[in-house]
């Protein structure tokens, strides 16, 4: 830190933006270099919150540590168990069932959904609005409401398991998902109309916080972030997995570039998302719920590769196995990690406010990137 | 019989029946200094009540429900343990400016309330140069911020106080100018003489669009000069944490947080007083009936009610608006609400001249 100060210019202030602070949700360490208000550097110190999933995953048997995923990307941990449990039936070879599959889907979306609400609030609370945290906390609570009832959780649901779901659905479920898109459909358009439509909160978000296609491929950038710089990265749409490829839906590309393009890729997703749980909710196919499986899963030796489509961009799961009960090595590659990355590049020059309203356009989940 | 100017009026003579003119003179220097502290405390509480329903109200929820009936006392349960903290000065810190900074800033808002009429004949100070008093004193508290940004040994309070100060100076013109467009209208700098001018109807009433246009402008300058959202960059929550007040703990805290409310409230009252007839109640034409049950209305209430809508109004932008950045903040002053104040009150000074208002 010292150094870090030593080779600083005369008159820059280094500024410390967490681990405790409001804008980072979360504990997100960034060292700041200020010219005045002016951002000269912004880099990312990581490790505060660093507790080793990947080697807990490695101690812990296929079945068992698809739950601790959960508690990476909390906001979309049904997905993060999604991908883990992809991999591990890539490996065992286990078919699973259609109606697990759709109701695999069905939940993926209701978790894509619910992120994005919870970051539709964040983001406006970055920019200074409160109110509209609230609003989005009254929607996504019945996304949560009906988690719970699934399966008893609100937030890390482990619903998942190799094979199939954990348990079935519940018998409301389709009622109440249908109350939801009626809800959502209604809310959705307040939203637009409260914060979308305001000219402070889109000179705000508009020309700020470029990242340029070349600058978002290069860096890694992955789901929404990435989107929002016209890059098509849609791993539902790339790689379908489960039925994305029976469901129609359009992969949402902005072009703006900027903070605001962003912003309207998630906004517009969560319609897809809509979309696609109406399409699946009448159709659920009968059958079992999970596949008949083997009580203690052994891959076969070698290297299994998943990769899902999360709220925040593209989930990979890398299991490195030797036949044994537990995997040899597992890494994740997780989308938050890399769209942290081009932080720095899309602040320099702008202003310290600025600067969190584009920690919310990147929709950092700090558990995600700090695994 | 029972208004306030009576009260006054009865005391006065008391006083003076009862003691020599020197004594006389002294108690009532006590007596209204105890009432300007009594009521910075009922104002803050009230205001900060007031403040958290709007924002529940708003917000979907409920506000405070549990202290007292309605969660009334919930700001005096919070005060209580403003009080019992223990008020920390930090050690980098520079010990003289930190523990004066909070009494800069309070000190500065309860000097503004002097000129201010608060009913029919009851005012504490009637200047002869009232509008003039309240721009130039209201503007010590950004002195108060930046000691206290500076002094504090933070980084993020010396952003915060940085933003104040630039944002304070800048809107204070706006304000100004919107305050002189009334002063010309009415011809006197004396707060009782631009009250006594709304006689016949209030300025926002009587001026045209002109001086509905000068309203505006107050309001948002007036929004900015107090720091509150869509212009609460010195604050910032999601930026700098708490900006200025970032360091301070306990009551001296908590004479940050009245202060911003006392000067709320002043500068709406003010904003009443000039565009909204202060205590005038409202009259519309020869409507004698009318005008009779208007005129059965207190005239405290009159001024309260005008100032508690504006505070509403104050209160409604912040928990509506994102906030706005600090070049767009500036920007929005000296590109736009300058200029326009300024034709403004070339369009109010030639219709004053020829007296094409009401």
């Amino acid at each position: 830190m010292i150094e870090e100060i030593a080779r600083t210019e005369q008159g820059d202030m280094v500024i410390n933006l967490g681990p405790q602070h409001p804008a980072t949700h979360g504990v997100l360490h960034l060292v700041i270099t200020l010219n005045g208000e002016t951002i000269k550097k912004v880099e990312p110190h990581l490790g505060y919150i660093h507790r080793s999933i990947e080697k807990m995953c490695e101690c812990l048997s296929y079945r068992q540590f698809i739950y601790v995923t959960s508690r990476m990307d909390y906001l979309s941990s049904h997905i993060n168990n999604h991908g883990s449990a992809l991999c591990v039936e890539k490996g065992m070879q286990i078919e699973v069932p259609s109606r697990a599959k759709v109701i695999r889907v069905i939940m993926d979306e209701l978790t894509r959904i619910a992120s994005h609400e919870l970051w539709w609030g964040a983001m406006a609370m970055d920019t200074g609005a409160f109110t509209p945290f609230f609003y989005a906390f009254r929607e996504r609570e019945t996304i949560t409401d009906i988690m719970e009832e699934t399966c008893g959780a609100r937030l890390t649901m482990n619903y998942i398991v190799p094979g199939g779901v954990m348990a079935d659905l519940h018998p409301d479920f389709q009622k109440k998902v249908k109350e939801f898109i009626k809800l959502f459909r209604a809310k959705t358009d307040e939203y637009n109309e409260l914060v979308t439509g305001n000219v402070i909160f889109q000179n705000r978000m508009k020309g700020v916080g470029v990242l340029s296609k070349e600058d978002a491929i290069s860096y890694g950038c992955t789901g929404p972030s990435a989107r929002g710089s016209g890059v098509s990265c849609d791993i539902r749409k790339l790689y379908p997995y489960e039925v994305y490829d029976q469901v129609k839906f359009e992969e949402v590309i902005e072009n703006g570039c900027d903070s605001f393009a962003r912003y309207l890729v998630r906004i517009r997703e969560m319609y897809q998302s809509i979309g696609i749980i109406e399409q699946l909710i009448d159709n659920i196919p009968e059958g079992d719920f999970q596949a008949k499986t083997k009580a203690v899963l052994k891959l076969p030796k070698g290297e299994f590769y998943s990769r899902v489509e999360t709220a925040r961009g593209e989930l990979g799961v890398y299991i490195v196995s030797e036949g044994a009960t537990t995997p040899y090595r597992i890494k994740f590659r997780s989308p938050g990690f890399s769209n942290l990355s081009a932080l720095d590049h899309m602040a320099r020059g702008s202003k310290i406010g600025d600067l969190v309203a584009m920690m919310g356009t990147l929709d950092l989940v700090i558990p995600d990137i700090d695994r | 019989m029972w208004s306030l100017s009576n009260i006054a009026g009865i005391t006065q003579t008391w006083l003076n029946a009862t003691f020599n003119p020197t004594i006389a003179l002294w108690s009532e220097f006590v007596i209204v200094g105890v009432l300007v502290i009594a009521l910075f405390a009922v104002l803050g509480l009230g205001l900060v009540y007031m403040e958290r329903k709007v924002a529940a109200h708003i917000q979907i929820r409920l506000g405070p429900n549990r202290v007292g009936p309605m969660g009334i006392f919930q700001t005096t349960a919070d005060t209580v343990k403003l009080i019992m903290k223990e008020g920390l000065t930090p050690d980098g810190s520079d010990h003289f400016l930190f523990n004066l900074a909070p009494f800069v800033v309070m000190i500065a808002a309860m000097l503004v309330l002097a000129p201010i009429a608060f009913a029919k004949n009851f005012q504490i100070w009637d200047i002869n140069i009232g509008v003039l008093y309240v721009s130039a004193v209201s503007s010590i508290s950004v002195i108060g911020i930046l000691m206290a940004g500076w002094a504090s040994n933070n980084k993020y309070s010396l952003l915060g106080a940085m933003r104040s100060g630039a944002q304070i100076v800048s809107y204070e013109l706006s304000v100004g100018l919107s305050i002189i467009s009334i002063v010309v209208l009415s011809g006197s700098l004396q707060l009782s003489d631009i009250i006594a001018s709304q006689q016949d109807g209030w300025w926002i009433f009587k001026g045209h669009i002109p001086v509905i246009i000068a309203f505006v402008i107050f309001i948002i300058a007036v929004t900015a000069e107090t720091n509150r959202a869509p212009f609460d960059l010195a604050e910032a929550e999601s930026e700098l944490t708490a900006g200025f007040h970032t360091e301070y703990s306990g009551m001296k805290f908590a004479l940050f947080f009245l202060a911003e409310y006392i000067n709320i409230f002043i500068v709406c009252a003010i904003g009443a007083t000039l565009f909204f007839g202060g205590w005038m109640p409202l009259h519309i034409g020869n409507w004698q009936g009318f005008n009779q049950v208007m005129d059965y209305i207190p005239s405290s209430v009159w001024f309260i009610s005008k100032t508690l809508f504006l505070i509403f109004l104050i209160m409604w932008f912040r928990w509506t608006f994102p906030r706005l950045r600090i070049d767009q903040l500036l920007n929005l002053e000296w590109k736009y609400l300058l200029p326009i104040s300024m034709v403004n009150l070339l369009l109010i000074t030639v219709m004053a001249i020829m007296k094409w208002h009401f």
